[in-house]
C-alpha cells in the first residue's frame, strides 16, 4: 500500500548537536506504529519535524506522496496532519466544550467565525462522549485533572478528523485504566481511515497495544519490526542495557546491579 | 447556570446590562446639570470606546499596544479637518493654511475632507488599514510581547513628529481648531454640549455592542486561545499571526473612531494629545478598570478620568504622582483591576446569601476552581 508518511533521511542539528541523524520512516495508511527509544533518543523532534515544529537540516518529509517541506504548521494541519504534546496544552481559560468547538472550527469560513456558538455541534457532543469529558463539557479546561486534560487534547485532535495523527506519549500520568481505554481507542481509530503514529515509553502498554514498532537510538532508527520481532533484536537490548548501565555512572556491574540489569532485560524480553 | 454566578455566558444577562448601561448613558446629562460638565463626560466616553478596543486587543488578545494614540489621532485629525473646512466656504483653504502656507488652493491630500461621510471613513478605516499592515509584519515574523509594545509605541511618536513637522499641511504643534461649527450647529448655542454627548454615548454604545459580539464570537474564543497559547492554536489550523492581526485592526478602528467624535468634543486636535504619554495611559486605564472583561475597560476609562479631573482641578501638581500610585497599588493588590475585584466581591456575597438560603450551589468562584470529583 501507498505509504502516508514519508520520511527520507531527515536530519536535524541544533547547534552542533545531532538530533536527529538520516532518519527513514514510512508508514502506510490505517497503520498503528509506535516509535520507541531512550529519553533523548529524538523522537519528538521526529514528530517535529512531521509537523512544521522543527525545519530537518537535511532530508525530505513527504505526505500522500507530496513534499511537505514548504508548508507552514498551521497548513500542514489544513492538509491533515494532527498532533499532540508531550505536555498536555489545552486552553486554560475555556471551557472543555468552547475548547472542541475551537478544534472543530478551524474548516469554518472566516465569516462564520465572527458568529457566536450556539450549541454543541454534532461532532463535538461525539467526541465528548468518546473521550468521557461530558459530564464536565462546561467546566473551564484549566480545572481538568491531568488525566481529563490529555483526554481533552485527545479530542481536540479527534474532532478535527486528521488522516494521520502523531500523539507523543499520550498515556504519560495517566491510571491504568485510562490507560487501557487509550488503548482501546488508539485500535478504533487504526481500524478506520486513520494512521497514527505513536511515542510511548511504557513496556506493558506496548506489549499489550503495538503491532508495528520503530525503534529510534541517538538520532538513528536502530530497529523497526513486530514487537516480538524488536524485543528479540540485539541492538535493542544493547540500546536499554547500555542506557543501564550509563545510568550507574559507567560503573563495572556490581553485584548490587545486577538484579536492576534484570528488571531491565525482563521488561524488554518477556512477552505479553 | 444560576444567574447570580459571574462568568456564566448567559446572553440574557449582558443584554440587561447593556440596557441599563444605554438608559445611564441617557440619563447622565440631565444629572450632570452643567453643560461644561456634560462636555468633560463626552470626553470620558470617547477615553472609553478607546479602552473597550483595547482591551479586545490587549485583554483578549494579549497584544500590548501601546500606541493607540496613533489610531485615536488618525480619527481625530480627520474629523478634525472635515471641521476646519466646515468653518471657511467650500473650496477656500482652512484658516491656518492661508497663514502658514503659500497654497492658493486645497491641497490634494485635504480635498476628500470636504465630505463629512468620507471623513468618517477615512476615521475607522485608515486606522484599521494601518493596523492591518503593521500587524502582519509584526506577527508574521513572529515577533512578540515586548518587541510588538516597543514598535506600536515608536509609531504614536512618529505620528506626533509627522504631524508637527508638517506645518504647512496640519498647522504643526498648534494643531487643528476653532470649530465654531460643529456639524451645522453653533458650538455655543445651548444643549450643543448635550448633543456631542449623545453622539458620544451612541458611539460608546456601538463599540460596545460590537465588541461584545467580537469577543463572544468563535473568533474571541479564538483570539483568547492565540493569547494563552499561540503554538497550539497554530496546531489547531489557524494562523495566529491573522488572529492577532485582525483583533489588532478591530482596536484600532474603534480608536479611530472614537478619535472621530472626540474632535468636535475637544474643539482641538493637536499632536500632544496623541503622542506616547496618552498612548500609555490608555493602557493605565484599561488595567485599572480590568483587562479581559469589557465592562472593566469603560470603568477604568471613566473612574480614571474622574479622578483626573477631581484631583488636578484641586491639587494640579499631586496628580501625576497619585496617578502613578493608582496605576501600582491596582497592579500589585488588584490584578483583575477594579472590575476583577468587583467580581469576586459579587461572587463571595452571591455565595454568602445562597448558603444563608440553604441551597446547595456550589461552583460559585468565577475563575478556576478545584475539581471535587474526577470523571
Ligand atoms: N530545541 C532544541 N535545542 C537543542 N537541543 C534540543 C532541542 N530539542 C531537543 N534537543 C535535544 O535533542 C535530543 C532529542 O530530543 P527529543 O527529540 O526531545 O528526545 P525524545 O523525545 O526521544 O526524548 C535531546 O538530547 C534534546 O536535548
Ligand atoms: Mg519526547
Amino acid at each position: 500500500m501507498k505509504p502516508v508518511l514519508e520520511v527520507c533521511g531527515v536530519s536535524v542539528d541544533f547547534d552542533g548537536f545531532r538530533a536527529l541523524d538520516g532518519v527513514d520512516l514510512s508508514v502506510a495508511r490505517g497503520e498503528l506504529r509506535f516509535l520507541i527509544g531512550p529519553n533523548g533518543a529524538g523522537k519528538t523532534t521526529l514528530v517535529d519535524c512531521v509537523t512544521g515544529l522543527t525545519r530537518p537540516t537535511a532530508g525530505e518529509v513527504r505526505f500522500e506522496g507530496r513534499s511537505i517541506d514548504r508548508l507552514s504548521e498551521h497548513q500542514r494541519v489544513r492538509t491533515g496532519i494532527g498532533r499532540s504534546f508531550q505536555t498536555p496544552t489545552v486552553f486554560d481559560s475555556l471551557t472543555v466544550v468552547e475548547n472542541l468547538d475551537l478544534a472543530e472550527s478551524f474548516r469554518r469560513s472566516p465569516l462564520t467565525m465572527f458568529l457566536r456558538r450556539r450549541r454543541v455541534t454534532d461532532g463535538v457532543a461525539t467526541t465528548l462522549e468518546r473521550v468521557g469529558l461530558s459530564a464536565v463539557a462546561d467546566r473551564p479546561a484549566g480545572a481538568l485533572s491531568h488525566g481529563q486534560k490529555q483526554w481533552l487534547e485527545i479530542g481536540m485532535l479527534l474532532v478535527q478528523g486528521p488522516k494521520l495523527l502523531l500523539l507523543d506519549e499520550p498515556v504519560a500520568g495517566m491510571s491504568p485504566q485510562e490507560r487501557l481505554d487509550t488503548g482501546a481507542l488508539l485500535h478504533e481509530l487504526a481500524g478506520g481511515d486513520q494512521t497514527l503514529v505513536v511515542i510511548e515509553h511504557d513496556m506493558a502498554f506496548l506489549r499489550r497495544f503495538a503491532r508495528k514498532v520503530t525503534v529510534l537510538h541517538e538520532g538513528k532508527v536502530v530497529s523497526e519490526g513486530t514487537v516480538d520481532e524488536v524485543q528479540a533484536d540485539p541492538i535493542v537490548r544493547e540500546v536499554y542495557l547500555g542506557r543501564s548501565r550509563d545510568a550507574r555512572s559507567g560503573a563495572v556491574p556490581s553485584p548490587v546491579a545486577e538484579p536492576v540489569l534484570e528488571a531491565v532485560t525482563g521488561s524488554i524480553g518477556e512477552t505479553g | 447556570m444560576s444567574i447570580l454566578v459571574p462568568g456564566t455566558d448567559n446572553p440574557w444577562k449582558a443584554r440587561i446590562a447593556f440596557l441599563a448601561f444605554a438608559g445611564g448613558l441617557l440619563a447622565l446629562p440631565g444629572l450632570l446639570g452643567s453643560p461644561g460638565d456634560v462636555r468633560q463626560w463626552a470626553e470620558w466616553l470617547c477615553y472609553a470606546m478607546v479602552a473597550v478596543g483595547l482591551d479586545v486587543a490587549w485583554g483578549y488578545g494579549g497584544m500590548l499596544a501601546l500606541g493607540q494614540g496613533l489610531f485615536f489621532g488618525l480619527g481625530a485629525y480627520a474629523m478634525g479637518m472635515h471641521l476646519s473646512l466646515e468653518q471657511v466656504p467650500d473650496g477656500s483653504l482652512p484658516s491656518f493654511m492661508s497663514l502658514y502656507s503659500d497654497y492658493t488652493e486645497l491641497p490634494a491630500l485635504w480635498r476628500p475632507f470636504q465630505s463629512f461621510w468620507a471623513s468618517a471613513a477615512v476615521a475607522v478605516l485608515l486606522p484599521m488599514v494601518i493596523a492591518g499592515l503593521l500587524g502582519l509584519l509584526v506577527f508574521k515574523r513572529r515577533i512578540r510581547g515586548p518587541f510588538f509594545a516597543i514598535l506600536t509605541q515608536a509609531t504614536a511618536v512618529i505620528f506626533a513628529l509627522v504631524l508637527i513637522g508638517n506645518l504647512k499641511l496640519t498647522a504643526g504643534f498648534n494643531g487643528l481648531t476653532g470649530f465654531t461649527t460643529i456639524f451645522g450647529r453653533n458650538k455655543y448655542a445651548p444643549g450643543t454640549n448635550r448633543w456631542l454627548f449623545q453622539i458620544a454615548a451612541v458611539g460608546l454604545l456601538v463599540v460596545l455592542a460590537v465588541a461584545m459580539k467580537v469577543v463572544r464570537s468563535r473568533y474571541g474564543k479564538l483570539l483568547v486561545a492565540t493569547r494563552d497559547s499561540e503554538d497550539r492554536v497554530r496546531f489547531l489550523g489557524y494562523d495566529p499571526a491573522l488572529v492577532k492581526t485582525v483583533g489588532f485592526m478591530i482596536a484600532a478602528g474603534m480608536a479611530g473612531l472614537a478619535g472621530a467624535v472626540a474632535a468636535p468634543v475637544f474643539g482641538i486636535v493637536s499632536p500632544g494629545q496623541f503622542d506616547y504619554l496618552p498612548s500609555i495611559l490608555m493602557v493605565c486605564w484599561v488595567a485599572v478598570g480590568g483587562r479581559g472583561t469589557l465592562w472593566g475597560a469603560v470603568l477604568g476609562a471613566l473612574v480614571v478620568n474622574w479622578i483626573r479631573v477631581t484631583v488636578s482641578s484641586s491639587r494640579p501638581d499631586d496628580w501625576l504622582y497619585l496617578q502613578g500610585l493608582l496605576f501600582v497599588v491596582v497592579l500589585a493588590f488588584m490584578p483583575g483591576g477594579v472590575a476583577g475585584a468587583l467580581r469576586s466581591w459579587w461572587a463571595w456575597l452571591a455565595s454568602a446569601v445562597a448558603g444563608r438560603l440553604g441551597t446547595r450551589r456550589t461552583a460559585m468562584a468565577p475563575a478556576v476552581e478545584p475539581l471535587g470529583e474526577t470523571a
